[in-house]
């Protein structure tokens, strides 16, 4: 069995406790003497940095929401002085603003540390070639893995996302040995690789797969079709990145790099922390980061936490596979997409927001069509005007969200209403 | 002159084509013409009326998205080659037609053609100066 880094990950779990200790009372201290919005979120709460004496005072602490963040937008919660900050990354938010977290480079060291440790987990080292082909720029799938496989001194692909082609030329030709990308993408490249007959030439032994919700049986058959071992990898923006947790070979859930993330799970409705074993919201408490280290944040995805003895020798907590969302956030082919976005785009083109998501997923790629009830100003007598229209729709969606639906006009009053209040989200995914 | 055309949305789905036509016939409204544009995702039915007015206020009381547009309606004579010649006038004056429909009447060896065109009072000026008559709505609703 390989570690990145085994000093941590297969720690005792006293240790571990202890280290997340020192580092919760010292991140407290920082942020209620440096940021004012902690500051008055703290005392709101009554309670002062000398209440939080270790992991156990955690509970006293405020949660963070994504609407905090976005009060706070752009600078609010930055906690070093901006000379400090190298890097920003950035995710969509629920309602056209956008989420930036901010690094420093002791931020980006560690956060590819992180991910190194999920690449070593599966099985890479220095003698890999490591295909990265998830998107790169404000995403932070691509620098995540790209950061990691540096750290292990795996030679490194920066192939981003797209051209499908391209990726399976430099994969046959270079002799990519780890894949790291969204695993609908991985679907799609096992399914070209088997029909141009090139899966011979292909060298890949292992998959890093996050960034969206897959099942069981998908890996299964990403695994048996590319003969590889399919391994999930979780994180978000806010938190760092991909690299918050990741599987080991027991597949069986991810590890949380506890000596940078606290987990816990919540009652998503009355906030109370509730035991390992127990389904709920993942919470997580940055304490090793400089510029951005969130307290308590609600990330709304809902998994299960567990402290069991785990075969790989590591002690780090495990979180489960998502089993869903607290809130309405869809994950549509790796990108977060909240109803209440396509609400602004419409309102802002001068459309009433009657509108439904229609989420599916066909060959392993999700399909998004956004179906608008249609209006006089949207109408016209001209199928060419009325599609003018329908682009313009389009290429709005399309900067507030990063990514294109397809856009479908339907009668007025045609989307279904359940109890008068109209359901917005259908999601066909069978995950 | 130019004569109210009115425009109606239809989702493509079974059945809505026919619910849209009910609701002009369940109110008495007689059609002079009618035609279809469609699309993968809806179509529009064009129609021109005896009532326009009152077409468009029970469309809307139905439910249904409408617009109403000023067309030409051209009389021209039912025999081969009639359609090309009138055609041919407006695109030799560089008038570009977005879409057009024709029907035939009652009125022996007469038959109407409807224009969508940019600018009608320029494609009807220019009709006129070929001895192309334009139908007016009286002139329509009494066929």
């Amino acid at each position: 069995m390989s570690y990145y880094q085994p000093e941590i990950e297969c720690a005792s779990r006293e240790k571990i406790r202890e280290l997340q200790s020192e580092r919760l009372v010292r991140t407290v201290k920082r942020v209620y003497d440096d940021v004012a919005y902690y500051r008055k979120m703290m005392d709101g709460q009554g309670v002062k940095p000398s209440d939080i004496r270790s992991v156990d005072d955690l509970y006293k602490l405020p949660f963070l929401t994504k609407d905090d963040l976005r009060d706070c937008y752009p600078y609010g919660l930055l906690a070093v002085p901006l000379s400090d900050v190298v890097r920003i990354q950035s995710t969509s938010g629920t309602t056209g603003k956008r989420v930036v977290a901010f690094y420093t480079q002791r931020d980006i060291d560690m956060w590819d540390e992180c991910c190194a440790r999920a690449i070593v987990a599966a099985g890479g080292d220095k003698n890999d070639v490591v295909h990265v082909s998830y998107g790169y720029g404000l995403f932070t799938g691509g620098p995540g893995l790209n950061g990691g496989s540096h750290k292990v001194g795996s030679m490194t692909l920066p192939m981003s996302s797209g051209n499908t082609d391209r990726q399976i030329q430099f994969m046959c030709d270079l002799g990519s040995t780890i894949l790291c990308c969204t695993p609908s993408y991985a679907a799609f490249l096992a399914e070209t690789i088997i029909n141009q007959g090139v899966l011979d030439q292909i060298k890949l032994k292992a998959g890093i797969f996050g960034a969206e919700a897959w099942s069981e049986e998908m890996r299964r058959d990403i695994e048996a079709r590319m003969r590889i071992k399919a391994y999930d990898i979780y994180g978000l923006t806010e938190i760092a990145g991909p690299g918050v947790s990741f599987e080991c070979s027991e597949q069986t859930g991810m590890h949380v790099n506890e000596d940078s993330f606290i987990a816990e799970t919540i009652d998503p409705e009355t906030g109370e922390v509730l035991p390992d074993g127990t389904k709920g919201e993942l919470v997580f408490t940055c304490i090793n980061k400089d510029a951005f280290p969130l307290l308590r944040y609600r990330t709304r995805d809902i998994c299960v936490l567990s402290r069991k003895e785990c075969s790989c020798g590591r002690t780090l907590v495990k979180m489960s596979r998502l089993m869903g969302r607290s809130d309405d956030m869809l994950i549509i082919r790796g990108v977060n997409v909240f109803p209440s976005q396509i609400e602004t785009v419409l309102l802002n083109c001068g459309l009433t927001s009657n509108y439904q998501i229609i989420v599916d997923r066909v060959n392993y790629t999700d399909t998004f069509e956004v179906q608008v009830e249609v209006t006089p100003e949207m109408f016209s007598d001209t199928v060419k005007k009325i599609s003018t229209r329908e682009d313009e729709l389009v290429t709005s969606m399309r900067a507030m969200l990063g990514i294109s639906p397809k856009v479908t006009l339907v009668a007025p009053r045609s989307i279904a209403r359940s109890e008068g209040k109209a359901v917005r989200v259908i999601d066909r995914r069978k995950i | 002159m130019a004569i109210d055309q009115i425009s109606v949305f239809v989702e493509n789905s079974v059945g809505r084509l026919a619910e849209v036509t009910a609701v002009l016939g369940d109110a008495g409204i007689d059609m002079r013409a009618m035609c279809i544009a469609d699309t993968t995702d809806f179509g529009i039915l064009r129609v021109i009326v005896s009532n326009p007015n009152r077409a468009i206020e029970i469309l809307k009381a139905a439910g249904c998205v409408v617009s109403v547009t000023q067309v030409l309606a051209v009389s021209i004579p039912d025999t081969p080659g009639s359609l090309s010649r009138v055609i041919g006038i407006l695109s030799d004056s560089g008038i570009s037609v977005e879409y057009a429909y024709a029907f035939i009447t009652r009125k022996k060896g007469n038959a109407y053609v409807i224009f969508r065109v940019e600018n009608n009072e320029q494609a009807e000026e220019i009709l006129a100066g070929n001895g192309v008559k334009t139908a007016d709505t009286s002139e329509l609703y009494e066929l």
